[in-house]
């Protein structure tokens, strides 16, 4: 790393990188023979090429969304769209190349795997090179596959759900997406199921300026109860890479889906990520967001309560440091009676750093008898950070209900003075009412989680109190 | 054997000089009634020997075992072994009781305390002040009854081990029950570990638990009387109107009430003349 790079981001402790080890990639830039090459390596049926260059050409015609952070460092041009880093797909991590194998080693995945984990897949740039599963979930006739092979050992299935509540045209980014997906998780649980172990996957961009456009397809059937972790990481480089991913969860009657990202990407990423999830009736979607790294994030997990009684919850948290913003939220779009959200978002911003929450509560004509809350709350820890908080409610009928809390503080001069007073430095006491305020979001992550986000904010508070 | 000494202190708080040249002297084994009306400085006092940001020092020393206070960081005094139980202990919300003590704990020991004996310790400190064993993993003063907070700040008291100790109206909020528990545990831990001990109360019930070495009157930012356990019953039979006449001190200006706040949506009420 130059000494560039580590004044960027100091704190960071993941921004070692490997040296190339790809096998293939494309060219620099995206062409339409670009997503005809990733298509042919992927030896993907005509109809899936045919949706790629659907969405290639409503990528190029449609424009950038004029509204949210300032995205003048995406330079679609210097990005490579798709790297191969092995030939082939690990069951076991002995058969992973060595400086691939090193890496996620150093990021603690076989070690949780073995503890605490129902099965595991890590991608590294655009593909999968590990993937495991206990064979007692396997036995239950659960699917947990990346999603190239999930194309190809269940195209029906597939064929159903894939890219049926994210349209291509959705918006710019599900566009590219779209065009050039590579990789990601397929999961589907049958009916009745209920996992009591987390699946995770794991992602790791290692290039420089590569984008990463993984695309997970979750669908949980009827009754059925499944747990899904992710988290990321990135070398620091100077220059930005793009992570682009969509998500697409379905929710089936009386299934329930827990989905928890910690996303803790070195600061030279532009995270712009479209999660959406559909909840059928009885369903309960949980989307648990941590949004700790990053340049520039923009993420709004969604749910769409499709039928009666369905639940949508997003607890989430926004940490953003020097050179950070985090533009996230959630929305809730209700279109059923008896519906139910809830959304609790934490946002510290810190040297510096601009953290808003934008989020969407709408409730359909339909939605009678729906209710909603939302609690945002704010801290910001000095003079040079700011944060906004832009909510969006909209109601279409006379009998639902929407509640929004939102407060902004900074750190007490009363709770601080308390801590000190028992012999804890101000920076200490300062990292504990900051764990405090976000404890509502590190309370619902597996314990093994909640320790390693605890270190790695204490992490970033270094240095932010001065 | 500490000692903390306390001369010609002057502080202000917004620019309002309360403490006016303030003598006192307070060792180990000792414990200091400190007594006066309301409003003359006795928590001003307090929070300033801590360090509390809104409590200006003008002019004056303050010396613990031979060290400048006024030097230190408020987690430096804490550390060199000053506490001060408050009177309105803030609320940390997420942060459980356990994990704060035991970060304070470490905060002035060279090696972490093991968990085994943390835990031991602090199972022991709830039972002696009659605390509920769920204490630990609640929130640190978070949804506390107003005894409960008092309580708290004995709990902390008692597992930080500080030499001198300052408790700001500690007894208040307690019931007739409590305030023997908490007596108990601070004669306790004054005779097991010759603690010093600065304290403020308008009970003479709970100077007559601690049984006080030392009596002072604060008015108007000084020490204007000082002596016994004697002195307390007297102010508690006859008030401080006496001292005031013996000593024939004017008091300049009484102590600054709010003017209470009008509301919107409630009927302003005309103040008397």
């Amino acid at each position: 790393m130059s000494n560039r790079d580590v004044l960027k981001q100091e704190e960071y402790q993941y921004g070692f990188h490997d040296e190339d080890v790809s096998v293939y990639k494309t060219k620099k830039g995206l062409r339409e023979e670009t997503i005809r090459e990733i298509s042919s390596i992927k030896q993907e049926p005509e109809w899936m090429l045919d949706f790629r260059l659907k969405a290639y050409r409503q990528f190029e015609s449609m424009p950038l969304q004029d509204w949210g952070p300032n995205l003048d460092a995406l330079a679609f041009d210097d990005y490579t769209y798709y790297i191969k880093p092995s030939e082939k797909q690990g069951k076991d991590w002995e058969e992973v190349p060595d400086t691939i194998k090193n890496t996620f080693d150093r990021l603690g995945i076989p070690e949780a795997e073995q503890k605490f984990l129902a099965g595991v897949s890590t991608q590294y740039e655009s593909e999968v090179v590990y993937h495991n599963m206990l064979e007692e979930v396997e036995s239950k006739g659960v699917i947990f596959l990346d999603t190239d092979s999930a194309l190809r050992k269940y195209p029906e299935l597939f064929k159903k759900y894939f890219a049926s509540i994210v349209p291509y045209s959705d918006n710019k980014f599900a566009a590219l997406n779209s065009a050039v997906w590579s990789g990601g998780s397929f999961i589907y649980v049958p009916p009745g199921v209920k996992l009591e172990k987390p699946l995770q996957s794991y992602f790791r961009i290692n290039s420089e300026q590569m984008g990463q456009f993984e695309r997970t397809l979750i669908i949980v059937d009827e009754g059925a109860d499944v747990h899904y972790v992710e988290g990321c990481t990135a070398p620091t480089y100077s220059k930005d890479s793009l992570h682009a991913a969509v998500v697409e969860i379905f929710v089936h009657k009386n299934a329930r889906c827990r989905y928890s990202t910690v996303q803790n990407w070195s600061g030279n990423i532009l995270n712009l990520v479209t999660k959406r999830c559909k909840v059928m009736e009885n369903g309960s979607m949980e989307w648990i967001d941590g949004n700790i790294g990053s340049g520039i994030t923009m993420k709004y997990p969604c749910c769409i309560l499709a039928e009666e009684g369905a639940r949508g919850m997003t607890i989430s948290i926004a940490v953003a440091g020097k050179n950070q913003i985090q533009d996230a939220g959630a929305k809730m779009i209700h279109l059923a009676p008896n519906t139910y959200s809830n959304i609790v978002s934490k946002s510290v911003s810190r040297n510096g750093g601009e953290v808003n929450y934008r989020g969407t509560i709408h409730h359909a004509p339909g939605a009678h008898h729906a209710k909603s809350k939302v609690e945002c709350d704010t801290l910001i820890l000095d003079k040079e950070s700011r944060s906004d908080t832009i909510p969006l409610n909209i109601s279409r009928n006379r009998e639902s209900q929407i509640e929004h809390e939102a407060t902004v503080s900074k750190i007490s001069e009363e709770q601080l003075f308390y801590l000190m007073s028992r012999g804890l430095k101000q920076e200490q006491a300062t990292e504990m009412i900051v764990m405090g305020f976000l404890e509502p979001f590190t309370r619902e992550l597996p314990m093994e989680y909640a320790v390693e986000l605890n270190q790695l904010l204490k992490l970033d508070m270094e240095g932010s109190v001065g | 054997m500490s000692e903390l000494l306390i001369h010609n202190l002057h502080v202000d708080v917004d620019g309002k000089e309360i403490l006016k040249g303030l003598n006192l002297h307070v060792k180990s084994g000792e414990i200091h009634a400190l007594m006066g009306p309301n409003g003359n400085g006795k928590s001003t006092l307090l929070a300033a020997v801590m360090g509390h940001p809104r409590y200006h020092v003008s002019e004056g020393e303050i010396l613990l075992d031979g060290n400048n206070v006024l030097d230190m960081d408020v987690d430096e005094r804490s550390r060199a072994g000053l506490f001060l139980g408050m009177q309105y202990p803030a609320e940390v919300p997420g942060v459980t009781n356990s994990d704060f003590l035991r970060a304070a704990m470490n905060a002035r020991e060279e090696r972490p305390v093991s968990l085994y004996k943390f835990i031991k310790e602090m199972e022991k400190t709830i039972g002696d002040l009659q605390m509920k064993p769920d204490l630990a993993h609640r929130f640190l003063n978070e949804g506390f009854s107003g005894g409960e907070k008092k309580r708290n700040e004995i709990v902390q008291m008692k597992m930080l081990h500080p030499s001198i100790a300052m408790l700001d109206e500690i007894d208040s909020g307690l019931d007739v029950d409590a305030l023997k528990v908490v007596a108990d545990a601070i004669v306790d831990m004054y005779q097991k570990e010759e603690l010093g001990l600065i304290i403020v109360s308008h009970y003479e019930r709970f100077y007559q638990l601690l049984n006080p070495t030392h009596a002072h009157v604060l008015i108007d930012g000084k020490i204007v009387m000082e002596g016994d356990h004697e002195l307390v019953s007297r102010i508690d039979e006859q008030g401080y109107d006496w001292i005031i006449e013996e000593l024939g001190i004017t008091l300049d200006e009484q102590e600054e009430k709010p003017q209470p706040r009008m509301s919107l949506g409630s009927c302003a009420v005309k103040k008397e003349a």
